[in-house]
């Protein structure tokens, strides 16, 4: 493996309530998280390839920790999202190399299928900060229940030398979606969008 | 008592191959749990508040279970603690309940002989987000120094004033590179719960 990962850590959300009622069945989020070495870090490169090597790793890896997490069959996904952090010693493009060329292959074998564009999002940080992972429906970005994003953060996450990438998978949409638009069920699934 | 209410649970893992030093085979890991339920009291003076701990006796252990599997299996756990954060309509004195129905379905859960150290613990009131450092101690002996540590736990959308958290975690052995002495877990007694 090209990516050095220092930790993994995998969260789980469940939502059983809100506004005073039962969501039956909960929904449920999932965002793995890797934290790595960044091996471009203090210098400019201009050859960010490796970098694109580690995110396929980990768009497979994250992909498949979700699924296991929330313990659902691949194609009982529904929804999925990116993002990295970067840390001090390295800088915005390092992120969308990881994340844009590559990541996605192995994220859509992982959540089988996933014609839709996987949303995505990016920042420089330090130990601490708040990643803010979008999530949309795999198969048709236009779904508008599935609209939604999941918090992440480590405390001691990403150190000036390293990464936080990050990968979200949810099996249902928000908990009670009511603003319309295309619906999950009406999705045709083939252009992504719709 | 009113029925418990759970709004969300939320369960994070996180493997811990190096800091820095050395990697390990095998990483350290911190799990924990957290169940965001109704706060029964929130919002004025009650008295008496000790049946609600009947209450949270199922929760403590369904949350218990939760962990155990993260853990991969009781004989995984070498160390735990537990917490709560108390939304502002709340009082401190609130999520002094979740002590005992917390600790004891751990114990319960990890059998009398292994878990024998007081289950460390730490609260707060605290608003939407907050983050709570959940302290964590060896599970036979709570001496034993290089299984010191804590998790960091929290979540965007809660406590809600009229809520409560109540957190469950543990880990899998010693920091990643514990080397600064004291009693070692190879060297407890394993009588006290303190050595």
């Amino acid at each position: 493996m090209k990516a050095k990962i220092r930790k993994i850590a995998v969260t789980v959300e469940e939502t059983l309530r809100e506004m005073g009622r039962d969501i039956s069945p909960p929904t449920r989020k999932a965002v793995a998280v890797a934290v790595i070495e960044n091996p471009f870090a203090g210098r400019y490169e201009d050859d960010l390839s490796d970098l694109m090597e580690i995110g396929a790793e980990l768009g497979g890896v994250l992909g498949e920790r979700c699924v296991q997490a929330l313990g659902i069959k691949p194609e009982d996904a529904e929804s999925y999202g990116k993002s990295a952090m970067v840390g001090e010693n390295g800088e915005l493009e390092h992120a969308a190399a990881i994340l844009h060329p590559k990541l996605g292959a192995p994220l859509r074998k992982a959540v089988e299928k996933g014609a839709a564009l996987v949303p995505s999002s990016k920042k420089m940080g330090s130990p601490g900060q708040v990643l803010d992972v979008p999530l949309g429906h795999k198969d048709a970005a236009y779904v508008r229940s599935h609209f939604d994003g999941i918090e992440v953060t480590l405390n001691d996450a990403p150190r000036a030398n390293e990464i936080m990438v990050a990968v979200a998978v949810t099996d249902s949409g928000r908990p009670l979606p009511r603003v319309g638009g295309l619906k999950a069920e009406d999705a045709e699934g083939v252009d992504g969008l719709r | 008592m009113p029925e418990l209410k759970v709004r969300k649970t939320i369960e994070s893992v996180e493997d811990i191959w190096h800091e820095g030093g050395p990697r390990a085979d095998t990483p350290y890991r911190r799990a924990w749990v957290m169940s965001v339920i109704q706060n029964p009291f929130a919002g004025s003076y009650a008295s008496e508040i000790q049946p609600f701990m009947e209450d949270l006796k199922p929760l403590g252990l369904q949350m218990a279970k939760r962990l155990i599997a993260l853990m991969g299996g009781a004989e995984n756990v070498e160390g735990y603690g537990k917490g709560a954060i108390i939304g502002s309509a709340g009082e401190i004195e609130h999520g002094a309940l979740w002590h005992a129905p917390g600790g004891y379905a751990m114990r319960e859960m990890l059998g009398a002989e292994r878990s024998k150290a007081i289950v460390p613990s730490t609260k707060k009131v605290g608003g939407v987000g907050a983050r709570l450092d959940v302290p964590v101690t060896h599970v036979t002996a709570s001496y034993v120094r290089s299984h010191f540590d804590s998790i960091e736990v929290g979540c965007n959308d809660a406590p809600r004033a009229d809520e409560m958290a109540l957190i469950l975690v543990m880990t899998n052995g010693a920091r990643i590179h514990n080397r600064a002495g004291g009693l070692e877990a190879g060297e407890i007694e394993g009588k006290d719960g303190l050595r």
